[in-house]
């Protein structure tokens, strides 16, 4: 267990470096010009800017300064907000981006098994029908038009009590995460119920279920032990993807909600072609993800004992 | 001792017997029994044909609704579907002095009449006024309540008129006009008037339009109907149905030929790493643990930055191009597995015993034999690709204007949600029920194709 | 029979079995509700340790005599020496005050300085004796020094460095041709600051009230280590507020400054920035929802705002958009007769008035707009700008002119860049209409991000870009040197003997009349030139909370100015 999970962690390491590698070439592709503002630059002042950042380097030096920074966990400095460090900025907002990931897995894996055991349970009946609905719902409109209509909804209700019962955009208090996160978690909520529901149909029929019954075991523990926490192993399966695909799919919901998560940040480092910030950005949430993949997997080797780490 | 006689016919051969086995039902291939199985679920069978549909729409609705798509009528910007089309014609617009051409009434009144293309307004001098500002309001003018939109302000007493043609619709407006003292504060004269504007067209831009092949032929004061557009107009007055199926064709493009390129890349790549093994396959399986690993979104946007969209160019290779580059080790190991298990399989064994070569190995039993995986895998990456390029599209890294896409329309319209939602709805509407087809039919395939992966509905 | 009978039972026990299991998942729901808000109370903690708890207060706390309102990004850069965007200078504006300033008519006013003596060699600034920075300790002159030098020092690398080339030996200095010591600005004592100029010029006064002119204390900006402006506590304040949280993306908070010298012109106590946003939507929800005091309005919302009975004003910022032709060697749009055919073929109050629709926009028609000063009047009062009508007739003419003189028997496609915000968007698909239905002409849209755009139009990469402009400072050379042949930012590289010798008059001069005669000799140019379409002059409709007033808007200087508001009782 402890040899595999350092083999795994010593792949991860590679990976990160590869991903840093493959950012770097990719950034210094993009066409355009880093240091352009809207006032033209005199040659003197475009030199010493170069200097400051090492732009006035062969590619070579600089990827290798690049990778001696990194070894070291540092970044370097925003080319937009000239005093900042790209450390500083990952540290400042991918807590907040990570709040509102934490928030919307949770809404997501919890939201998907309950939701999905609860057609499963009423199977062709009404609760089913009307859950299936908006699971449809949830896995075919896109995130930015629930974002918005979810906004809207927000300013209407609030309208229509005439106080304010949640903030319409901002961070900084439980309430403001709401909605955001639920807007957030609702694809991969009604992806999950979906699965949750049909490993569920399945686990109901199978034999160890009728077994378990004709030993006249409670109906509680056939259901809580033989059909949810068989039921669930799929779901946790998925689930590592799912936390990937939340985490780096936030940049819509912070946008609309306001949100300084590092997304925003992200999105905005690359339309100002802000190098340091993008290539801290992806190596940061590369290294994030791969990490995130091995817990995972050794979770899974942890929660489903017929799944044995090599 | 007696000896069996044995005469000549016992040594003929015996008459074929009838079979004991025989198959009591027609023989069915793998795919014939997938169709069937694909019949019997009807929620799959409707997705099929709702994907068909959007194919129709997609290649031969520009047959049948054959509006360009780019062509800008500008007399109906953001028409909700089923708007009145009719119009009257007027000369072209041309500067005014002020000098009024009929009578106004007291106060606030109009020089001439009202119409879309201008509306021009003039006004008697306001008691203890120092200068002027004209506003325009939807709502009529209550005291107390605001004007409405600013227009114009003056500081100059004697200049009293003031031509609008900002955005005029075939509507009411409650034009007022307010004293201003010398400080720029209103001093409380206020005279407003309600005007409905006529939609007019000059004969230059009905011609522009399509309406008449020269504009000689239309006179001012002669009615016209304007264009018809069944599902509206978007920003620029471009009939939005015909951007939908132009649009059609970039998103599903993106949305089909993405999974199909990434896939079939996906299959040699998988199929090469099985069939070799050992220390090449470990090789390649860690090469696509690399690209697994990277953020996809995050370099989806890189990428496309990077590869830098050249004048005129939509932008559509470099997206797909993209999305191959970060999409295929998801079908590369799932074939890989496949194979590792298909290699192990009796039949390839034999195959083999008996003399095939490697590719004829791989070809004749290998991929035929993961083509229903394949097959599921592609159907459930199309709705995937198609969000990712509303995403796109949507943070404005998608496809260069003016080429439509369903994302770049939707993120256009969702700026005017509240006032024009037609132009954000039929889009949505559109990627929704595409993604939710290809779901279902992804289900269905699923279902009717492998019946290890069969869910238990 | 039996089965059925079966079959029933199991059916019952099936009922029974659903009871009890949805009993258990409803449990189950409770458990994870319950969870779910433990989490959330958890990261409420976590987050309270890296923001502000609390969230951002109503747009207008009268208990607190404060106001809520909101930034459309983050300021990049509050060291002055180095700031060169809009945000930055709003913030700098409240917080930061120099020799001058504008008041709330627009006016310049005395800030820092008393008094103050300008003529054609140098200037003489008294600096007032109860000027302090936050902390207290004096404004000196040697701040100004200090913050002058820097903005000039080569390794600092101020992209504003030529705001501040007026002064003598600048220019010099900011090549590292001569040392920061040799600038000609000196500290006579504390309170009194003299600069030399390098050539006469007219315009000293306003130039003071720039950011790139702020003073900075050395002392300080030396203990922050290259740090200065990055933080709350990173940046000492001499204006009316001061910033006391900085929430980086999330939210500003700036106090009444107990050391400004002019308490009485501040009436508010408190202006938050409680929300960082671009998008136009959640900025309208936000004042909808009374959480901030202003909001511009788009083309797109406008109809909400009347729907909801808002007060809406409009304002011109003076800056202005036009389409600017590439004049380098080799290029179609190089030829009079091609760029007369393209003026003539467009109609900017149709772009204006139906496509952009944007409220408050007026239909460009010249370089220089509506707002600034001539002799007695408006410049444009004075020299009213000269337009040409569309008038396909003659654009197809001059079109056919065109082909003849480059020995074309057909134009190539024209690469028409813009940058990726809605508006130019919408613009360039227009354009690419009426161009191709009015000539005939094939144009290739080439939109590309901020930094590529810039990237491409310095390296005069296109036939057609469209561009704008913003002024520094309130006079018309902010503009008219734009089009000078030795300015960088003149991307389309025209150059002009008639239209230089203007501009050096312009600069040198020192009289009002001799320099409006150069301007509109300018404006005449430009426009029988063709050296540009102009497209619009950008206006701003805005709506604003019914009890705050006193929010001035302006052209030159911070804009949005909050210090002069008030919360109406």
């Amino acid at each position: 267990m402890l040899r595999y999970s350092l083999k795994r962690l010593l792949q991860g390491l590679v990976t990160v470096f590869l991903i840093a590698t493959a950012t770097f070439f990719a950034m210094h592709s993009v066409p355009g010009d880093p240091l352009a503002g809207d006032k033209a630059l005199t040659e003197r002042i475009r030199a010493n800017l170069e200097a400051k950042y090492g732009l006035d380097q062969p590619l070579m030096t600089q990827y290798g300064i690049f990778l001696g920074n990194l070894v070291q966990g540092d970044f370097g400095i925003s080319y937009t907000q000239e005093n900042r460090r790209v450390n500083d900025i990952i540290r400042e907002h991918f807590p907040v981006s990570a709040t509102l990931g934490i928030l919307a897995v949770a809404f997501a894996g919890l939201g998907g098994v309950l939701w999905g055991a609860l057609t499963a349970l009423y199977r062709n009946r009404w609760p089913d029908m009307a859950i299936m609905l908006a699971v449809i719902l949830g896995i075919s409109v896109p995130s930015f038009v629930f974002a918005a209509l979810g906004q809207l909804l927000l300013v209407q209700v609030n309208g229509w009590l005439g106080f304010s019962l949640l903030p319409v955009a901002g961070w900084g208090t439980v309430a403001h995460m709401l909605i955001p996160s639920l807007v957030l978690g609702l694809g991969t909520m009604a992806y999950l119920t979906r699965l949750m529901r049909s490993s569920m149909l399945e686990i109901v029929g199978s034999d160890f279920v009728r077994t378990a019954k004709s030993k006249g075991l409670s109906a509680s523990r056939i259901f809580t032990h033989h059909q949810l926490r068989n039921a669930i192993l799929p779901v946790v399966t998925v689930l590592g993807p799912a936390i990937a695909a939340i985490a780096t799919g936030g940049f819509v919901v912070e946008m609309v909600f306001a949100i300084p998560g590092l997304g925003r940040y992200f999105v905005q480092a690359v339309q100002q072609l802000d190098y340091t910030v993008i290539m801290g950005t992806t190596v940061f949430y590369g290294a994030f993800l791969v990490f995130m993949v091995i817990v995972v997997d050794l979770l899974y080797g942890w929660i489903d004992p017929r799944v044995r780490l090599e | 001792m007696t000896e069996a006689a044995f005469t000549a016919d016992d040594f003929q051969p015996a008459a074929a017997a009838h079979s004991a086995q025989a198959a009591s039902r027609p023989s069915l291939s793998y795919w014939q029994d997938a169709w069937i199985r694909l019949k019997a679920n009807r929620r799959a069978l409707s997705s099929l044909y709702l994907v068909i549909g959007l194919l129709l729409f997609t290649l031969i609705g520009p047959l049948i609704w054959t509006v360009d798509p780019s062509l800008q009528d500008l007399e109906q910007i953001s028409q909700p579907p089923g708007a009145d089309r009719n119009a009257v014609v007027v000369a072209p617009h041309s500067p005014w002095n002020g000098v009024a051409r009929q009578p106004l009434g007291g106060g606030l009144g109009l020089a001439e009449p009202p119409t879309t293309q201008s509306v021009r307004l003039a006004w008697e001098p306001l008691p203890d006024a120092a200068g002027y500002r004209l506003y325009r309001n939807l709502f009529p003018y209550e005291p107390g309540q605001p004007l409405g939109l600013p227009l114009f302000a003056t500081f100059n007493a004697d200049r009293r008129h003031f031509e609008d043609r900002l955005d005029l619709k075939p509507r009411t407006y409650h034009y007022s006009v307010a004293g201003l003292d010398a400080q720029g504060e209103v001093t409380g004269a206020v005279r407003s008037l309600e005007v409905a504007v006529a939609r007019v067209v000059t004969a230059q831009d009905a011609q522009d339009i399509g309406l008449v092949a020269d504009a000689g032929q239309l006179s001012p004061g002669d009615r016209i109907k304007l264009r018809a557009h069944p599902l509206g107009t978007d920003y620029l007055g471009r009939d939005l149905l015909a951007r939908l199926m132009a649009g059609a064709r970039v998103s599903l493009f993106i949305g089909i030929a993405a999974p199909l390129l990434f896939i079939a890349f996906g299959v040699i790549y998988g199929a090469a790493a099985g069939f070799l093994g050992g220390l090449a396959d470990q090789a390649l399986m860690r090469f696509s643990d690399f690209v697994v690993a990277l953020p996809f979104l995050l370099f989806m946007i890189l990428l496309r930055v990077a590869s830098g969209v050249q004048p005129g160019e939509s932008g559509i290779t470099p997206m797909v191009l993209a999305m191959v580059l970060l999409s295929w080790p998801a079908a590369a190991r799932l074939v890989r597995g496949q194979i590792l298990q298909i290699r192990e399989e009796g039949y390839v064994s034999a195959a083999r015993l008996l003399g095939g070569s490697a590719p004829y190995l791989v070809l004749r039993h290998m991929i035929p034999n993961t083509l229903g995986v394949i097959l599921v895998t592609m159907t459930f990456a199309v709705p995937t690709a198609i969000f990712t390029e509303a995403f796109l599209s949507f943070i404005g890294m998608g496809v260069a204007p003016p080429t439509p896409s369903w994302g770049s329309m939707c993120n256009e319209g969702i700026k005017t949600m509240l006032t024009t939602p037609h132009e954000l709805i039929f889009p949505a509407l559109f990627i929704s029920v595409t993604v939710l087809a290809f779901n279902l039919l992804g289900d269905g395939l699923r279902d009717a194709l492998d019946a290890r992966m069969r869910s238990a509905e | 029979m039996s089965l059925t009978v079966a079959q029933a039972s199991d059916r019952r026990g099936d009922a029974a079995f659903n009871r009890s299991a949805a009993r258990q998942l409803g449990l189950f729901g409770l458990a994870t509700l319950i969870g779910l808000a433990a989490l959330m109370w958890g990261l409420n903690l976590l987050a309270s340790l890296t923001a502000t708890a609390g969230g951002a207060p109503p747009a207008v706390d009268a208990a607190n005599n404060a106001i809520t309102v909101m930034l459309a990004e983050e300021p990049p850069q509050l060291d002055s020496t180095r700031a060169t965007d809009q945000v930055s200078g709003l913030v700098l504006g409240h917080v930061m005050e120099g020799l001058l300033r504008y008041d709330q008519r627009g006016e310049l006013a005395p800030g820092v300085a008393e008094h103050w003596r300008i003529d054609e060699t140098g200037a003489t600034f008294r600096l007032r004796a109860d000027a302090r920075w936050s902390d207290g300790q004096p404004i000196t002159a040697h701040d100004f020094v200090f913050a002058w030098r820097l903005g000039l020092d080569p390794a600092n690398a101020s992209q504003y460095a030529f705001i501040l080339y007026p002064i003598k030996n600048g220019e010099a200095v900011n090549q590292g041709r001569l040392p920061l010591t040799e600038l000609g600005a000196r500290a006579v004592d504390a309170r009194t600051l003299e600069v030399a100029f390098e050539r006469p010029i007219a315009f000293f006064d306003k130039l003071t009230a720039f950011a790139t002119y702020l003073p900075v204390r050395e002392d300080f900006y030396r203990a922050a280590e290259g740090r200065y402006g990055a933080g709350a506590d990173q940046l000492l304040y001499s204006g009316p507020f001061a910033i006391t949280s900085w929430v980086h993306g999330q939210s500003l908070q700036l106090d009444r400054n107990p050391h400004y010298w002019d308490q009485a012109r501040v009436r508010l106590d408190r202006i938050s920035v409680g929300y960082i946003t671009s998008d136009p939507n959640t900025r309208l929800n936000l004042f909808k929802d009374e959480k901030i005091v202003m909001t511009g309005l788009t083309a797109e919302n406008l109809n909400s705002a009347l729907e909801q009975r808002w007060r809406i004003h409009r304002f011109m910022d003076g800056s202005i958009f036009y389409l600017e032709f590439n004049h380098r060697e080799g290029r179609p749009t190089r030829n009079l007769n091609f760029r007369k055919a393209l003026a003539l073929a467009q109609d900017s109050g149709e772009l204006v008035y139906k496509v952009t629709k944007a409220p408050g926009y007026l239909p460009g028609e010249s370089l220089f707009p509506r707002f600034l000063d001539g002799v007695h009047g408006k410049f444009r009062d004075e020299h009213p700008a000269r337009v040409r009508q569309m008038d396909l007739r003659a654009a197809r003419a001059h079109l056919r002119q065109a082909r003849q003189e480059l020995g074309l028997d057909e134009f190539p496609p024209l690469v028409l860049l813009a940058g990726d915000n809605p508006v130019s968007n919408v613009q360039t698909e227009y354009f690419q209409a009426v161009f191709k239905r009015n000539l005939g002409l094939d144009i290739k849209i080439d939109r590309q991000i901020f930094k590529q755009r810039l990237a491409k139009m310095t390296a005069g990469d296109f036939d057609l870009v469209l561009a704008g402009w913003g002024p520094d400072y309130n006079d018309p050379l902010t503009f008219g040197d734009l089009f000078a042949s030795w300015n960088l930012n003149n991307r389309g590289r025209y150059a002009s003997a008639a239209y230089d010798r203007q501009v050096r008059i312009a600069q040198g001069a020192m009289d009002a009349p001799t320099r409006m005669a150069a301007f509109a000799e300018m404006q005449r140019i430009i426009h029988e030139d063709v050296v540009i379409i102009p497209n619009y002059e950008r206006g701003v409709a805005y709506v604003t909370h019914p009890r705050v007033k006193g929010i001035v808007r302006r052209v030159v200087g911070a804009d949005t100015d909050y210090t002069y508001a008030w919360i109406d009782p």
